[in-house]
């Protein structure tokens, strides 16, 4: 007979595998954040990040960073739009002939 | 003379452009040219280069108009042109020195822990963002970025557009733009943290 046993009862590997560390954290961030973990890997971030003040710190200022990158390079009086120069108006226009 | 108003009826603005209607080709780059100028500023850094893929998206542009499928947004396919034309920009001249991104990553004790522990930034985003001073250190840090993962952050956080578009544009694997993306912005909020962190803050101020 080629299968194997049905598994048994949790082994000590089962219940090391549970544990996770804030390297792991980090590193599946992005996954976690787009809700793209399996559920029983998301409740191992869960019950990580209840315990982990610095990890909720690092998710925090992870995502403050992706709005202030988007802010930087979009808002303020140095982002506004400008209006195309008359030269360049000429340029793209007269290119089509 | 057309003028720069919001272009509120892009099917018969769109025949007309298919007719070789010129008012219809100037109302276009009146009405979407500057802000695809700023989306190639961003792009490619300089003015000069942003003009050039400007002209040359523009250009693109007029002459596939019968690619151009009506159920997509004028907008995002002449975005999507410039996009194109800037990375196409930033890969013929790619050639500066560019630190390594693995310098610029989080890094870990053996067991895992994080190497310096993080904190909450002293202020909110919203609120940085009113000082000049940090919108530039935000901008100086992407810039930082290797041109692999900066263009990555760009596409997908900036531009907004999706990991599919994204790997499609870039001729990657969806994957690789997920492992790209989150590496840009932790090396982003590395660089970022030791100016904003609640307990070292003043060097900024």
């Amino acid at each position: 007979m080629n299968e194997r046993a049905p598994n048994g009862p949790a082994s000590n590997q089962d219940v090391r595998d549970t544990y996770i560390t804030c390297n792991e954290v980090i590193t599946f961030l992005l996954a976690y954040l787009s809700g793209e973990l399996p559920p029983e890997k998301e409740h191992e971030f869960e019950r990580h990040l209840a315990v982990c003040p610095s990890c909720v710190a690092y998710i925090k200022t992870y995502r403050e960073t992706v709005k202030l990158g988007r802010a930087a390079l979009t808002e303020g009086p140095e982002n506004a739009p400008a209006e195309l120069s008359s030269e360049l108006m000429s340029a793209i226009l007269g290119q089509r002939s | 003379m057309a003028s720069a108003t919001p272009v509120d009826d892009e099917a018969s603005l769109v025949a007309q452009l298919r007719a070789g209607d010129e008012a219809a080709f100037e109302q276009v780059v009146r009405s979407y040219g500057g802000r695809l100028l700023a989306v190639a500023r961003r792009i490619v850094g300089s003015e000069e280069d942003a003009r050039d893929v400007v002209q040359d998206a523009f250009l693109n542009a007029f002459r596939s108009l019968d690619r151009f499928e009506g159920n997509a947004k004028l907008s995002t396919w002449l975005h999507r042109i410039v996009v194109n034309a800037a990375l196409m920009r930033l890969r013929s001249r790619r050639s500066r020195p560019e630190e390594s991104i693995e310098e610029m990553l989080p890094t870990f004790l053996e067991d895992g822990h994080q190497t310096h522990p993080s904190v909450e930034w002293g202020e909110s985003s919203d609120v940085l963002l009113e000082r000049r001073e940090v919108r530039e250190l935000v901008r100086t840090a992407i810039d930082r970025l290797p041109d692999t993962y900066r263009t990555v952050l760009l596409l997908r956080d900036i531009e907004e557009l999706d990991t599919g578009e994204t790997a499609e544009i870039l001729g990657v694997t969806e994957n690789a733009v997920k492992v790209r993306l989150h590496r840009a912005r932790q090396a982003l909020r590395e660089q970022l943290d030791p100016c904003l962190r609640r307990d070292l803050r003043k060097e900024l101020v």
